[in-house]
Order: structure tokens, then C-alpha cells, then sequence
């Protein structure tokens, strides 16, 4: 085998990137990999770059072996599984300088290898495979199985773990377990015959994972609905938003199907498209149900109308935005962070809404429930802002908590009871003082009806075209949005606190903008770093602002929506914020953001000085 | 509009019904359209039918759309909740609505614009889904809200008030909801009270998916000669072609019908439809044949009206369909909803 910096060992720490075709069944094998060095104890990201397409385009899978927990996406590549000949000339030249580049040499490709400083490693996999197994199907299937054998051997991957997890794929198919491992092993013993093994970048058992899952946010976010006792979804299919209601269809089958009648405590309606999916949503939470709609981009765009209803009528719905590369059609199948102004002024007139933003799985989970809660809480939208990034692609998260005692915060819902201790039901009056008023859901109390309407109404929910009248209700759901600010999650701190200098960041940025901290720490560079979990803003976000000189805000858009927001919404200083951005569609990675602050650090050492 | 509004005191001898209740306690706030307006008539057959069949006002669900059709949910039965949502939209609004508790009664009213322009889609999908809800639309041929333009269900020939022509072909909801599917098609007149309130009675019983074409005219707009939607030109063309009797539950039917002539259909809830058919031939239990017959006669320029279509068998309805819980979703205890810290504890090690 040639070397190059092959004797440089590099344990837990570097990148594997698979080069596929779409459809071929390649994603079993790559998680296969992914999971069994997640289960020696290793901290792993999977990051899945996927065409739309259904079958024949190109697709790539990303693993980040990172002993030190990093979750963002690496900007370089150690090891390359170029499997897919159309893309292998892009593929080789990715691969970092003293990396290794594993491919399928049953057709040689010579001419296109001309990288002196990679370690390039034939495998003839289709040989193999068609040597061993039967079925043009099967061979494509059993092949991506087989470069999995090879790189256990390669980066001395477990055998007993990736054993134990073809059990419990294929436990109760005889057959393609006994398929699949004699795939595994064709794979694992031609590099034990031919090649050097392992690799000086390996892996070695460690003890990080324990208590630890590897989930997406889709999923998360789909139980946290089971959890929340959402009943009703409404959905129309939609790229990255799909997964999420199967996710929830999967745990209501699990959780909430009666054993003896087989009677459903839940119904999820496929609507005709995104207006009337957020419609169901709305009429079946005014009506007393746990309602949500998870949607991208497109469907915010169409649900827009009724966004504004459900906002001036005052009903609550819980909206999942998992945000896609736009404008338009954009790139369905890449990240992006580009919704953050259009849901929180979605529809027309006078309209903010509640936003919540997630980092990871584990809060798509918490915050889905949060949502509710504060839907019902507000009687109002609440849009959930994950992306493609967290929705899509597995990530490891600390084991999800419930505790039993927690209830439903239902807010201001009267009871028939109470409603007939009243000499009358307003629906819009602020008895509270703090802009939310009391409701009644049907069917309870006829001396608690109320029209519900998007026209014109004033406090005591009559239809009005007034304009003093109008404009009380108005100047109440102001108030009502300043009474959110209270009930929304505040935002997570790092830092000491007394650098000039902060970053403030949003949803999936957090593990680049983490790990760009470390590597500023380690360069004595101190900064302090703020992630909001909400709109609208708390004190703690205008705080941070006034306690830095310089803000760095990073977020994933070209028009640095984010910092919009904070200007329009904070009383900071515009000349203050400086963006770091990136919408290239592929997830934040660390590097930029070190580097723009160093830029921008070097510019103005003065800086780099702690406050206190 | 009408610029009295009556007396909210009910005079002692008003006749009441099994709850107890009048006439007067089903009506809502002061309508708001223009004097003469059919669909004033079409809310006080809701009243006269939801008194009928003693409804507890807060059984009762009222959806609407946009537009001066959608404004009358608010001028009937004003112990009920109401949603007047946006131009088109109802039916989702019903379908959420309904899938979080099925154990009311809802009532969807909208217009030939809100029905068959702009909701044409939410509406054939309502009817696929097959909710469980009475859905009239009050039929006049314009938009009224903003002053006369036609609408999709003009007909070809229909002359406007200010002398256009139209030249589209209409968009008939009897024979779309019978493409569809629907399970309760009827056609009426605002005008016909006699032959609306059983209709509207029945629908609201019957467990699905219950379409009312109400011709409706309008009088500021679609009242003019000329016009194929005027209250002179509705009487002159439309042509029952059932007579309806609705038959609470536990009643026994007094009327005794001729052997032959009348077709009884019962409803899920153990009420009863007694038909009489007006054309010996007419069958309102075959589709297709429904859908020929209407056809003819609208060709020849014959609204046909009355029960025009009915499948009792309810096998698509939609939480049939789904197996939900007898139990509405929004009453089912937190504790059954959610599976709790032991079962999320267990779901943990599939992910590792």
C-alpha cells in the first residue's frame, strides 16, 4: 500500500465521506458505520447531502468521527468511499492532502487518478459481489454492505457491534442476514488478505456515548407532539418537513391505538395543500384539540392568509417550519436558515407571531411541547423554526427526559362552570391586564358561544368598524406579544460574560459557532457567545446586545434576517452587529466564523480586551 | 338590511319545542343583507329546522367563509360558536374542527363564489373526506360584496344588471358533488321554506358529507330580466322532483303514504327521510342515474330540486375511516395522550 502521511495516527478524530448514486440503498450501509462506532463509545454527526431525485442522481453521506463532541459539519474530508463514477473526479479532488480515497477498481480507473499526495485504495467490489450473490438488485444492495466490511477493517471498526446491528436489522429475515454478513465479510477479509489494516486514522472504544441517542429532529419533533397530547395533524407532503408526520403517524400507532377496539386516539389528515392543512390545524384547536402542521418554506409562503386569522381571531396552532434553500423551489434537499422574517411577520397587516428555534433533535423534542404550551398559553400561532440540517440528519443527543407530573398549560380556556359565573362572556376583553383573554371551546356552554372572525371585532367580540374600537384590540395583541417575551425560553449563555466582543447565533449554527469558541479559546481569544431560542426577544438578548461592543451574528441567509430582526426588535445599535453568514445550502461549518472574527479582531485589537 | 330589530321578549304563548325552548331563542343577530335577500329566508329555515330537532344551541358548530353568504351564520342560533374564516377556506376549517370532536352538529353555510371559485378545491376535498357535516351553499350567480361581477355558477346566457352576457359555462354543485361522491346531495329554493327545512333537518342527521345547493337570488344584483338566477326565473324553472318529510327519531310517521310512492330512509341516528317521488322513474339512491336526469333537465332549463341524492350506508365517512376514538379527541384525558416518562425511557434504546 502506498504512504503518504500514513504514518501519522490520528485516533476518533476525521471525517468519512460516501459518494453514491441516489436509490442504490446506500444510506443502511453508511448508518450501519455511523452506529457501530457510535456504539464503541464515540461521538459521531451524520450529514446526509441528497439530490431530489429519486433514483440516479448523485448523494453523498458524511461522517465526522469527532472525539470531542463537536456536532457541526467538518469542512474538510479524511477518508473518501467514492462509489459513484460519475462523480468521481469532484469526489478525489475533495479529499484532504494525506487522506485515502477507498473505490471500486473492478473497472479500473487509472486515468482519473492523479493524486500523489492521498492514498488511493482499490477494492473490487463489484467483482466481489457479483462473485458471491445473485440479482442485479441485490448485488447493488449487498455491495454497499461490502465497502462497509472494508472500512471495518480499514478503521478497525468493531465486528461484534456491526454483527449485532445486522441481528437487529435483519433478525427476522434469515436470509438477509445471511446475505448481508457474508457481504460484510467479503469486504472485511479482502482487506485483511491484501491490504495494510488497520489505517493510522482509526477508531478505538471510548466512553462518550453512553446516555446518549442518535435521533433527527424530525422524529424528535414528532414525538415531542405525541408527548404534548397533540391529537390532530394536518399535513400536505412536503421536503424536509415529510418525515416529521411520519414520525408522528409512527409513535400514534405505538402510543395511541386502543389494543382491544383498535379505535385511533389521534387523526392525521393528508389535506390538498398547505392552506388548507394550516386550516384544519386552526379549526381543530379552536375547537379544543392539540393541533399542529409541519411544513417548509413554500407552505409558510401559501399558509400565509390564515397565519393572520388565526393571529387577529386569536387561535392557537402550532406551525413546524423545517427550512429549506429558497427562494421558490430553491433547493429542497440542502439547509438553510431563509424563513426567519417571513414567519415572524407572516400574512398582511399588523402581525408578529411567536418563534421558536432549535439547535438539535433534543430541543425539537422539549420545544415541541413548549409550542403548544405557549400556543395555548398566547391563543395564538406559534411557528417551531427548525431546518433541513436538524430535521434530516441524525445527531447525537444527550437521552430525552419526561417527567410525569407535567400538565398541559391549556391557558385561559373557561369551563362551563365558570362561564356561568359570569353575567357575561366577552371573548376579546383583557381581564387580566396582560393581553390575553379568555376563550371557550364549542360544544361547552351556550352562554359561552362567541363568533369567531377575522373581520373587523372589538373587545366584546363584536364585529366592528369602529376605529377607536379596532384599535383597542389592535394596541391589546401588542401587549399581548410583550406578555410573550416573558413565557418564551430564554436564550443559552457561554462565555464569561466581560469579552467586547459576543457572537450571537441561532438554531443549527450552535455547533459550529461552539466549536469556533473552542478554537478561539485556545488562541486566547475571548468571546462570548448568546444563542436565542425565541421570538420575541427576552431581556437577556437586549442585555447581551448593550454589553458588547461588537456582536457577530451568525446565521445561515444571504440577507442576515436574523440581525434584521434584532434591529427592529431591540433597541441596539445597528452599526454594532456584524453578520457571518452562510447559505451555500450545505450546514454551517466552524472555520468561517474563526476566521472572520480574527479578520475583523485584527482590524481592532482593542477588542481582543476583556471588559471586567 | 332591516333596520328593526325585534324584541328579545318572547311572548308566553309562543309554541316550544322538546327543550323547551321557542322559535326566537334559535335566532341569532340581526341580519345585515339586503332587504329580500334569499338567504335571509335560507336562515330562517335553519332556524325553523334546528328548533325542529330541539338542538341544543352548543351542539351546534356554525363555519362560513367570506362573503354576504358567510355573514348569516352569525344571524341563527347565537348560543352556538360561529367561525366566519377566510374567502374559501371552510371546509378546512370544518374538517380540523370536526376531526377534534364528533360529537356536533355542524352546519357550514358558504356562496357559489366562496363554494365554487376561490374554495372549489377546499370543497371537492371536503366531500372526498367525507366529513360529517351539513354544507348549504346559498347560490345567486354574483358576488354581492363587491357589487354584481358573475360568478362561476352563472349560466351561459345569464344577462348581468348592467347588461354583460356571460359566455363561461357554469360550475353546477349538485352534479360536481355527485361526480364526487357525496352521500346527501339536495338542490332547494330560498323561496320553497316547505321543501328547505326537511332538507336542512336531514342533512344535519345524516353522518356524512350533506350538500345543499340553495338558489338563492340575489335582489340588489341578480333579481333583473335576463337573469337565470332572479326569484321570477327560479319559480318558473325549478322542478322538485322528491318531496321530503323528515321523521325525527321515535316518532312514529303519521302520514300515510301510498304503497309505492313513498321511499323511506332511515338515518344513522334512527330518523327517517320519507321520500316521495315526484317522477315515478326517479331513483335518488343510483348515482349515476341522478346525475343523467339532471343533466337532462338542466339542459331543458329545469333546476331539479329536493333530495336528489342519498347513500345511507356511510361507509366512507370520515371517522370511520380513520377509527376514531367515540370519545372526541379533545376530551380524552392527558394521560391517555401521552405515553409518559417509562414509555419515552424504553423508546430511548431503539435510537442507540
Amino acid at each position: 500500500m502506498p504512504s503518504s502521511s500514513a504514518d501519522q495516527v490520528r485516533i476518533n478524530d476525521f471525517v468519512i465521506k460516501f459518494a453514491n448514486v441516489n436509490g442504490t440503498g446506500s444510506a443502511s450501509a453508511n448508518s450501519l458505520i455511523m452506529k457501530a462506532i457510535f456504539r464503541m463509545g464515540i461521538p459521531v454527526t451524520g450529514k446526509n447531502y441528497f439530490p431530489s431525485n429519486i433514483q440516479g442522481l448523485p448523494t453523498w453521506y458524511e461522517i465526522r468521527v469527532t472525539k470531542d463532541g463537536y456536532a457541526a459539519r467538518a469542512s474538510h474530508v479524511d477518508i473518501m468511499v467514492a462509489m459513484n463514477a460519475e462523480t468521481y473526479s469532484r469526489d478525489i479532488r475533495e479529499v484532504k492532502s494525506g487522506g485515502y480515497l477507498i473505490y471500486d477498481s473492478t473497472w479500473p480507473r487509472s486515468a482519473l487518478l492523479q493524486r500523489g499526495d492521498i492514498t488511493v485504495i482499490p477494492v473490487p467490489l463489484a467483482k466481489m459481489v457479483n462473485e458471491n450473490f445473485d440479482g442485479v438488485r441485490n448485488r447493488i444492495l449487498l455491495k454497499n454492505i461490502a465497502y462497509s466490511g472494508v472500512l471495518a477493517a480499514l478503521l478497525d471498526v468493531d465486528l461484534k457491534i456491526i454483527d449485532s446491528l445486522l441481528h437487529e436489522s435483519y433478525g427476522k429475515k434469515p436470509k438477509l442476514l445471511e446475505s448481508n454478513s457474508k457481504a460484510l465479510k467479503l469486504g472485511y477479509e479482502y482487506v485483511k488478505t491484501n491490504l495494510d489494516s488497520p489505517l493510522p486514522l482509526r477508531v478505538e472504544h471510548l466512553d462518550k456515548t453512553a446516555g446518549h441517542i442518535m435521533m433527527d429532529g424530525n422524529t424528535a419533533a414528532g414525538l415531542g407532539c405525541v408527548f404534548a397530547g397533540a391529537t390532530v395533524g394536518a399535513w400536505y407532503p412536503i421536503t424536509p418537513s415529510t418525515s416529521l408526520m411520519d414520525a408522528f403517524k409512527g409513535f400514534c400507532d405505538r402510543y395511541r391505538v386502543d389494543a382491544q377496539t383498535g379505535e385511533r386516539n389521534f387523526a392525521i389528515i393528508q389535506a390538498e395543500d398547505e392552506l388548507a392543512a394550516v386550516g384544519m390545524a386552526i379549526g381543530a384547536a379552536w375547537n379544543g384539540a392539540r393541533a399542529f402542521t409541519p411544513t417548509s418554506g413554500p407552505g409558510i409562503s401559501l399558509m400565509n392568509e390564515f397565519v393572520g386569522l388565526a393571529y387577529y381571531a386569536e387561535v392557537p396552532c402550532v406551525i413546524f417550519d423545517v427550512q429549506r434553500v429558497g427562494p421558490s423551489t430553491g433547493m429542497p434537499t440542502r439547509t438553510q436558515q431563509a424563513d426567519i422574517m417571513l414567519c415572524a411577520y407572516a400574512s398582511h397587516g399588523d402581525t408578529k407571531h411567536v418563534l421558536l428555534f432549535p439547535a438539535n433533535p433534543e430541543e425539537c423534542f422539549y420545544m415541541a411541547v413548549q409550542a403548544f404550551d405557549l400556543a395555548e398559553r398566547l391563543q395564538t400561532p406559534v411557528f417551531v423554526l427548525s431546518d433541513l440540517d436538524i430535521g434530516m440528519n441524525d445527531w447525537m443527543c444527550p437521552d430525552f427526559k419526561w417527567d410525569d407530573a407535567y400538565r398541559p398549560d391549556r391557558g385561559k380556556v373557561l369551563s362551563k362552570e365558570e362561564v356561568d359565573k359570569l353575567e357575561k362572556f366577552y371573548r376579546y376583553l383583557d381581564r387580566d391586564d396582560d393581553g390575553i383573554p379568555y376563550r371557550t371551546i364549542p360544544g361547552v356552554s351556550s352562554k359561552g358561544a362567541y363568533f369567531t372572525r377575522g373581520s373587523g371585532h372589538n373587545q366584546w367580540g363584536v364585529y366592528t368598524e369602529d376605529a377607536a374600537e379596532y384599535q383597542v384590540v389592535l394596541d391589546r395583541l401588542r401587549r399581548k406579544f410583550t406578555t410573550a417575551s416573558r413565557y418564551v425560553p430564554k436564550p443559552v449563555a457561554l462565555g464569561k460574560g466581560n469579552a467586547k466582543v459576543g457572537i450571537l447565533s441561532v438554531g443549527s449554527c450552535d455547533g459550529a459557532v461552539r466549536e469556533a469558541l473552542d478554537t478561539l479559546n485556545h488562541q486566547k481569544i475571548e468571546v462570548d457567545y448568546l444563542r436565542v431560542k425565541a421570538f420575541p426577544f427576552t431581556i437577556e438578548v437586549e442585555a447581551f446586545l448593550k454589553a458588547h461592543e461588537t456582536v457577530f451574528v451568525v446565521e445561515q441567509n444571504r440577507d442576515a434576517q436574523l440581525k434584521s430582526l434584532l434591529i427592529l426588535e431591540t433597541q441596539v445599535e445597528k452599526s454594532k452587529l456584524v453578520s457571518i453568514l452562510s447559505y451555500s445550502g450545505l450546514p454551517m461549518t466552524a472555520q468561517p466564523i474563526v476566521d472572520e472574527i480574527r479578520a475583523k479582531l485584527a482590524e481592532a485589537p482593542r477588542l481582543t480586551a476583556v471588559t471586567r | 338590511m332591516s333596520y328593526i330589530n325585534k324584541p328579545k321578549v318572547a311572548h308566553p304563548s309562543l309554541p316550544v319545542n322538546d327543550l323547551g325552548m321557542t322559535r326566537r331563542q334559535y335566532e341569532g343577530a340581526m341580519s345585515t343583507l339586503c332587504a329580500g335577500c334569499g338567504h335571509d329566508s335560507v336562515t330562517a329555515a335553519m332556524v325553523e329546522a334546528c328548533w325542529g330537532l330541539s338542538l341544543k344551541p352548543e351542539q351546534l358548530v356554525k363555519l362560513s367563509g367570506i362573503g354576504c353568504s358567510s355573514k348569516t351564520t352569525a344571524y341563527f342560533v347565537s348560543g352556538s360558536h360561529g367561525f366566519n374564516s377566510v374567502h374559501g377556506r371552510m371546509p378546512s376549517i370544518a374538517s380540523g374542527a370536526i376531526a377534534a370532536n364528533r360529537a356536533l352538529a355542524y352546519v357550514g353555510v358558504s356562496g357559489d363564489g366562496d363554494s365554487l371559485s376561490i374554495g372549489v378545491g377546499q370543497l371537492t376535498h371536503a366531500i372526498r373526506r367525507n366529513i360529517n357535516m351539513l354544507y348549504i351553499i346559498e347560490n345567486n350567480g354574483v358576488y354581492g360584496l363587491t357589487k354584481g361581477q358573475f360568478s362561476a355558477s352563472a349560466d351561459i346566457g345569464t344577462k348581468a344588471k348592467k347588461g354583460e352576457v356571460n359566455s363561461s359555462p357554469p360550475i353546477d354543485p349538485v352534479l360536481l358533488a355527485l361526480t364526487l361522491g357525496a352521500t346527501f346531495i339536495a338542490r332547494s329554493f330560498s323561496g320553497d321554506k316547505e321543501q328547505l327545512v326537511p332538507l336542512i333537518q336531514a342533512g344535519m342527521r345524516h353522518n356524512g358529507f350533506a350538500l345543499i345547493d340553495v338558489l338563492s337570488p340575489c335582489v340588489t344584483f341578480n333579481d333583473h330580466e335576463g337573469s337565470t338566477k332572479s326569484y321570477t326565473f327560479t319559480r318558473e324553472h325549478y322542478s322538485p322532483v322528491t318531496e321530503a318529510d323528515f321523521v325525527p327519531h321515535a316518532e312514529a310517521i303519521k302520514v300515510n303514504y301510498a304503497e309505492g310512492e313513498a321511499l323511506p330512509v332511515s338515518l344513522h341516528d334512527g330518523s327517517r327521510v320519507m321520500l316521495r317521488k315526484l317522477d315515478p322513474d326517479y331513483d335518488p339512491t343510483d348515482r349515476s342515474a341522478a346525475y343523467g336526469y339532471i343533466e337532462a333537465k338542466l339542459k331543458q332549463n329545469e333546476y331539479v330540486t329536493g333530495l336528489i341524492h342519498i347513500d345511507e350506508s356511510d361507509a366512507s365517512e370520515f371517522h370511520k375511516l380513520n377509527k376514531t376514538a367515540k370519545t372526541p379527541l379533545n376530551a380524552i384525558p392527558f394521560e391517555k395522550l401521552s405515553p409518559g416518562k417509562a414509555a419515552l425511557d424504553k423508546l430511548m434504546n431503539r435510537y442507540r
